[in-house]
């Protein structure tokens, strides 16, 4: 029995008493597990898809795959009604500032998935204007191989996010840390020249 | 060659007495006469707009439609005697024929003037090719870069520029703020 200051607690009569201990524990565990346990299996995916790890992204989502079995089906386009981001695809430098912008926008907490071997590492495009991995530019969270990954995969990277949240846990945005980086080709919207 | 294409080409040369267009197939096969019917013609940059004016306006031309502007980099390539060719595809819907402009230019500068004052699908189309060639197009209205980020320096579809670059993805500019 643990309780020693029988004062303090609200749920306790008297001291030593079993049921309100092990309630205490119950509130206990669900105060320390209960958030990451709902986080873990209501992830929000906002699907950045920019090439063929799209297609298999949207079969994970779709009924054979069915990502739903792991509470994560809810895909929303905007970045604010998001937590987890699956960056889908080769990401050109010249998208590379939007993608950011979308991730800045998302609410934390938040997590990244970079699928295939585009975004992780450029893949086969090694070339002047695509961005050799994203994490580059930006925190990810699990890397998920494959050219482009099968579904079971990309559910495999999404059980991954979830071990992730119940062992870890929110971590503060100052632990987290920011983005750091931000690339710098702005499109100018005050172009020179153009027809009135 | 076509009996469209055989009276466009006497009417461009009654009317351009002093341009050598030179037809011929636009692929070249001694073999059989497969692609016969696809004609090039030669035009020099400083007669480009005055021929594509009278392309698309005379009767028998009649080509309403710039199906696309091209260019292609002869660096290299055997018995090739130009860098560029900027080459213009068009077609008359009208009258069902179509026809391809080849319009030499070199380095340095090479330039040629736009023809977006008699199609308005040219000015894209050049931006683009301005943009991975590098050829000029004087009188655009606009030409800017189209398909590579702002700050980009090089023209990388010209056949001397390296695939992976010359370091432009590792050096363009970051800046560490977070709060943008």
């Amino acid at each position: 029995m643990g309780l020693t200051t029988s004062e303090t607690s609200p749920h306790t009569m008297g001291n030593g008493d079993t049921l309100s201990t092990r309630l205490d524990h119950l509130v206990g565990l669900l105060r320390k597990h209960g958030p990451n346990w709902a986080r873990k299996n209501s992830l929000w995916p906002m699907p950045f898809a920019t090439a063929c790890c799209g297609i298999e992204l949207m079969a994970m989502g779709a009924s054979r795959y069915d990502v739903a079995r792991f509470g994560a089906e809810v895909m929303r386009f905007t970045p604010r009604q998001c937590d987890l981001m699956i960056c889908a695809g080769r990401v050109a430098i010249k998208m590379l500032p939007v993608l950011q912008r979308i991730y800045m926008q998302m609410c934390e907490p938040k997590w990244v998935i970079s699928m295939g071997a585009c975004a992780s590492t450029g893949g086969v495009f090694d070339t002047y204007s695509v961005v050799q991995g994203i994490d580059q530019f930006m925190p990810v969270d699990v890397y998920v191989p494959g050219c482009p990954p099968r579904p079971e995969t990309l559910i495999e990277g999404v059980m991954a996010i979830q071990r992730i949240v119940d062992a870890e846990g929110v971590k503060p945005s100052a632990e987290r840390g920011g983005l750091g980086l931000t690339v710098d080709p702005v499109v100018q919207l005050n172009t020179v020249g153009r027809r009135s | 060659m076509d009996q469209n294409i055989a009276q466009i080409v006497a009417g461009l040369r009654t009317a351009f007495p002093d341009v050598a267009f030179s037809p011929q197939p636009l692929i070249d096969r001694s073999e059989d006469d497969a692609g016969a019917e696809q004609v090039f013609v030669r035009v020099p940059p400083d007669k480009i707009v005055e021929v594509m004016r009278f392309l698309h306006d005379d009767a028998r031309c009649d080509f309403q439609q710039l199906a696309s502007l091209t260019c292609v980099d002869y660096l290299d390539f055997p018995k090739a005697r130009d860098r560029y060719a900027v080459v213009y595809t068009l077609v008359s819907p009208r009258l069902n024929h179509r026809m391809w402009v080849k319009c030499f230019v070199n380095d340095p500068d090479p330039a040629v003037p736009s023809v977006t004052g008699i199609w308005n699908a040219a000015e894209w189309t050049e931006r683009e090719v301005f943009d991975l060639f590098g050829i000029r197009f004087s009188d655009h209205p606009d030409l800017r870069r189209i398909m590579t980020w702002d700050g980009f320096k090089a023209h990388p579809l010209r056949k001397d520029y390296p695939l992976r670059g010359h370091g432009e993805r590792e050096d363009f500019t970051v800046v560490t703020d977070d709060s943008r």
